[in-house]
């Protein structure tokens, strides 16, 4: 089908992750690409390229699709990429878009054989009468080449859109969530999945909820965690049955009646949640607030911090022009010490969990110069303004940062803002506090 | 019918009730437009509309004519999104249940009460008030008009939901026996069924008295999405382009642009 939209729109970036060492950086698109950024080793001699991240391979993971026999077009969007952990010298990962599931694998090739008896070196066969000696080859180094090759695809295990994955700490088996169901795949398996949950109702019409994310526990690997249209949030353990429809817990904080409004539920809505390294918190993101959640409560999150509560007052025509849609997504630094998620006008935020402190910065190309220190933002809403605050009537709803991450260990993170992918880094606190 | 997963067909969603006021409705609507009027306020059209102080009735009026035009839209759209139908879906439930409990789902409001569609999205601040602020204004069961000095000018009101109210819209006529079962499953499903059976001509009579340009994939697109290419993306002030069309155009315009959209629903 021939492509209707503009090249750039193709190029907007649909997700980032980091890999469990942090040296490599993979990036979707719209398009269906997939773009893997390597962390240079730090050099002593080239003083300007401590540790920074070049693009190490490109290639097509998904493409756009035609699906018959509901007329409707499958986008080759990337939604969601996750890094398997590392069993051997090449590197995988899978790569979702809104129905179908690929495992890739990344090796390199930084040498090969030279010296061939029968062949000489552009592969043609030699003249047998020049042959006066046998050798034996010898592997000779030659310039690095990356190759992606796709290992397995999981096709057809979803009816609805896919909107998570995630890969079990057993490095075997991995889950793919959509709007009513998820399934738990082996890796090596892709003709068959097991449904591990099914929220469809009977009758459709009764649907009033659906999954909007989901995660593996990082070290039980029975336990996942759901999160609803609702803001709701279901631990399940998957020893208790084989369908976890009955969650163990369920973490909902109760409705503040005095806020209530008729966008109450719609704000609710989580749109990420991730657990942290250390396996005790969950995180979780819905329009207005991050939370964190301990495990072993249910009854409310432990901490809750405010992205842009300046918008509360702005909800209608937030939903007039379905901003109040937006998904975005959160992030733990390494040590679980401080969260980050993104907000409108290329703005982030971060949270620093001990000291009670926030900051706002900007993604932008005059914040981007190399070395340059990001200013600290500040969203006025009245009152006393001061100079280089931004009016929140004048804030780009167009410029969202929906998806951000944060290296594993260091002080690094990649914020995606449409189009273009910054990475940042705190090279005076480089080390995880 | 097609079962299609992505075009999910909500319940009690009941777009009936609005459709039938529509005849009822012009008495209510016209007294009300009095009321307001011996009140004071100024609703003589223009720049004047849009300093009116619409009531919480009215402006609860026009987000839910938004929310049912958005859930429309949904299925013309190529696989709609299945969680913001459902959280759409919600909160038109919610309306319609808060309207039913003090009874004002009879009132409509005004069609084109002179009331011209503002250029600009004016903060609505009392629909994201909570509700203890809210308690003091919500009007009386017999639905009369809470004044609330200190409001700003709501929401223009959507056209082709006016259109839909419309009791002469054919959309509606499909099958008037059937308009008395309730149940927006039901008047779906027949949108459905005459699409896949009808010719193109008389799907254009369907759409009839639908405002087309908000049908125009492209002005819808722009304006929902609120893609880097549409060009009210500049804050909060801008307004969908497919929404400012005003209430009295003409409705048979361009079916240009609805042809293509219906082409590819029914793949004639």
């Amino acid at each position: 089908m021939p492509s209707h939209r503009m090249p750039s729109e193709a190029d907007i970036i649909s997700t980032v992750e980091f890999n469990h060492t942090g040296e490599l950086l993979a990036t979707g698109d719209k398009g269906g690409r997939v773009v893997i950024f390597q962390r240079e080793p730090e050099s002593k001699n080239a003083a300007h390229s401590q540790g920074e991240y070049d693009v190490y391979s490109t290639f097509q993971s998904h493409e756009p699709e035609f699906d018959y026999l509901k007329s409707l077009e499958i986008e080759e969007k990337i939604n969601k990429i996750k890094w398997l952990p590392q069993q051997n010298a090449a590197h995988s990962l899978l790569s979702t878009n809104d129905k179908t599931i690929k495992l890739w694998k990344i090796t390199e090739r930084d040498k090969r054989p030279e010296g061939y008896n029968l062949k000489d070196e552009e592969g043609k066969l030699k003249d047998l009468s020049t042959v006066t000696s046998l050798q034996v080859p010898v592997l000779k180094p030659m310039d690095l080449m990356v190759e992606v090759s796709p290992r397995r695809v999981f096709a057809n295990g979803h009816t609805y859109h896919i909107n998570s994955i995630s890969v079990n700490s057993d490095c075997e088996t991995y889950m793919s969530a959509d709007d009513l169901r998820i399934n738990l795949w082996h890796l090596a398996i892709t003709d068959r999945s097991f449904n591990i949950v099914d929220i469809k109702p009977a009758n459709m019409e009764d649907l009033t909820e659906v999954i909007t994310a989901s995660e593996f526990h990082p070290h039980h690997c029975n336990l996942f965690v759901y999160s609803s249209s609702k803001g709701s949030l279901r631990l399940c353990d998957m020893r208790a049955a084989a369908l976890c429809d009955k969650h163990s817990k369920l973490f909902e904080e109760p409705e503040d009646p005095s806020n209530r409004s008729f966008f109450s539920e719609i704000i609710s809505s989580v749109s990420d949640v991730k657990f942290s390294h250390s396996g005790r918190y969950m995180l979780t993101r819905d329009y207005l607030t991050v939370k964190v959640w301990d495990l072993n409560m249910e009854a409310r999150p432990i901490e809750t911090y405010q992205v842009h509560d300046y918008l509360r007052s702005k909800l209608c025509s937030l939903y007039e022009n379905d901003c109040i849609f937006d998904k975005f997504e959160c992030a733990w630094n390494g040590s679980d010490s401080v969260i980050m998620t993104g907000a409108y006008n290329n703005f982030f935020r971060m949270f620093d969990r001990n000291t009670k402190r926030d900051v706002t910065l900007e993604a932008s190309r005059e914040s981007s110069k190399p070395r340059a220190v990001l200013k600290p933002r500040r969203v006025c809403v009245g009152g006393k303004r001061r100079r280089d605050d931004i009016s929140v009537d004048s804030l780009d709803f167009t410029k969202k940062i929906l998806h951000t991450a944060w290296h594993p260990a260091e002080n690094i993170i990649a914020i995606a803002a449409t189009n273009n992918l910054y990475i940042f880094q705190d090279k005076v606190n480089s080390e995880m506090h | 019918m097609r079962n299609l997963p992505g075009f999910w067909i909500p319940k009690d969603v009941s777009w009936e009730k609005f459709t039938k006021q529509g005849t009822q409705g012009t008495m209510f609507a016209r007294g009300l437009k009095r009321k307001s009027a011996e009140d004071g306020e100024d609703v003589e059209g223009g720049l004047a509309g849009a300093q009116a102080m619409p009531s919480y009735s009215l402006q609860r009026q026009s987000l839910l004519d938004m929310s049912l035009v958005k859930l429309q839209l949904c299925h013309m759209l190529v696989e709609p999104n299945l969680c913001r139908s459902v959280l759409i879906a919600n909160t038109v439930r919610q309306i319609q249940e808060e309207m039913a409990q003090d009874g004002t789902w009879r009132v409509v409001a005004p069609q084109a009460a002179g009331r011209a569609p503002l250029d600009r999205l004016v903060s609505t601040d009392i629909l994201c008030r909570s509700v203890r602020e809210q308690e003091g204004e919500r009007p009386a069961p017999d639905a009369g008009d809470g004044h609330t000095p200190d409001l700003v000018p709501g929401l223009a009101t959507v056209p082709s939901a006016q259109a839909l109210r419309n009791p002469q819209s054919s959309l509606w006529e499909v099958d008037s026996s059937r308009e008395n079962r309730g149940g927006f499953q039901k008047s779906l499903d027949q949108i459905f069924e005459t699409l896949e059976n009808k010719t193109s001509g008389s799907v254009e009579e369907l759409f009839a008295d639908v405002d087309s340009s908000y049908y125009d994939l492209d002005a819808v697109l722009t304006g929902m999405v609120g893609s880097t290419q549409s060009g009210h993306g500049s804050g909060l002030q801008a307004f969908s382009p497919a929404t400012a069309a005003p209430p009295s155009s003409s409705c048979r315009s361009d079916l240009g642009e609805l042809d293509h959209a219906v082409e590819i629903l029914v793949e004639t």
